[in-house]
C-alpha cells in the first residue's frame, strides 16, 4: 500500500491519495489535503460536508452519495458545488480522510 | 534491405497519459423510463467528477423535463425482449405501471432519484439543459411547457456550438 508522509505522520492511502485507514486522519491532516486540492481554507460550510461524509462513512461503512449530501448534510447541492467545485462526494471524502466512494449516483 | 537501429527514446517511448475528459454533452432522445435514466446518471455523474455537463432532450426525451410529465414516465414492457416479459403479456393494461413501479423501489432503495428530483439535482449541480428546438416546434410547445431547470430551447447548430471541444453522448 503506498504512503504518504503528512505533518510527520506517516499515512496509508491509494494511488490517488485517498486515506486508507480513517484512524490516521485529523483535522491538521484535512487542511493540509484540502490545501493540496485546490481549497486553500476550509469554511464552516466545508466542514459541515466533510464531518457529515465521515461520520456516515464510520457508521454505515459507506460513503453518502451525493443526493444524500445535498438532502441530509445541511448543504444544499448548488452550495455543495460551489463548496467543493471539482466533485463534493470525491473531495469531501478524500479531506474528511476516508476510502474514495464507488456510488454511481 | 539494411537494418536501422532503433534510436532507444523510439523504442522505449511512453504513450502520453490520456487527456482527462472536461466536458460532455448528452443527448436524451427516448421517452421511456430506461430511455431516460441512463443519460440523467452519466449527466450527474459527470458533474460529480467535475466535468462540466450538458443535456439536449428532445423527440419523446422531451418528457423528462415537462412539466407534468415527468412524473409519468414508464418502462417500455412492449417491444423489449431484455425485459424477459412476452410482448402479449407487456400489452395487458396495468403491465408498463407495474413494472415502472417495480423499478422505482428498486432505484429509490439505490438511492436514485425520481426524474423530476434528478432534472433539477442535475440543474443545481451546475449541469446545464436544453430543449431541442425542431421537436418543441413540431409537437407545438413553448418554453413555458418546461420545468424551470431547462435553460432554453435551442437549435442543433447551437448545441454543437456549446458542445465544442468536449465529448458528445447520445442516448
Amino acid at each position: 500500500m503506498p504512503t504518504l508522509t503528512m505533518l510527520n505522520a506517516t499515512l496509508d492511502v491509494d494511488a490517488e491519495g485517498f486515506l486508507q485507514k480513517p484512524e490516521q486522519w485529523n483535522e491538521e491532516i484535512a487542511a493540509e489535503i484540502a490545501r493540496a486540492n485546490g481549497i486553500p481554507a476550509l469554511t464552516e460550510g466545508h466542514w459541515k460536508v466533510i464531518r457529515f461524509m465521515r461520520n456516515r462513512f464510520l457508521q454505515a461503512g459507506s460513503a453518502p452519495s451525493v443526493r444524500t449530501l445535498g438532502k441530509e448534510s445541511g448543504v444544499d447541492t448548488k452550495e455543495l458545488y460551489r463548496l467543493f467545485p471539482n466533485g463534493p462526494a470525491k473531495l469531501a471524502a478524500k479531506i474528511g480522510g476516508i476510502p474514495k466512494p464507488r456510488g454511481c449516483i | 534491405m539494411t537494418m536501422t537501429a532503433i534510436a532507444p527514446e523510439t523504442a522505449f517511448a511512453v504513450e502520453p497519459e490520456p487527456k482527462p475528459i472536461t466536458k460532455v454533452s448528452i443527448i436524451i432522445s427516448k421517452g421511456t423510463l430506461e430511455g431516460i435514466y441512463p443519460g440523467l446518471i452519466m449527466a450527474n455523474g459527470a458533474r460529480m467528477e467535475g466535468i462540466e455537463a450538458n443535456v439536449f432532450f428532445t423527440f419523446f426525451g422531451m418528457d423528462a423535463v415537462m412539466k407534468g410529465k415527468q412524473d409519468k414516465i414508464k418502462v417500455a414492457t412492449v417491444g423489449n425482449p431484455a425485459l424477459g416479459l412476452p410482448t402479449l403479456l407487456g400489452a395487458l393494461p396495468g403491465m408498463s405501471a407495474l413494472v415502472t413501479r417495480q423499478m422505482q423501489k428498486k432505484m429509490e432503495a439505490l438511492d436514485i432519484p425520481p426524474i423530476g428530483e434528478f432534472v433539477q439535482m442535475i440543474s443545481d449541480s451546475g449541469g446545464k439543459l436544453y430543449a431541442c428546438k425542431a421537436s418543441v416546434e413540431m409537437f407545438g410547445l413553448s418554453k413555458e411547457d418546461f420545468v424551470e431547470a431547462v435553460q432554453d430551447v435551442i437549435t442543433v447548430g447551437e448545441f454543437y456550438e456549446l458542445a465544442a471541444g468536449g465529448q458528445i453522448v447520445f442516448t
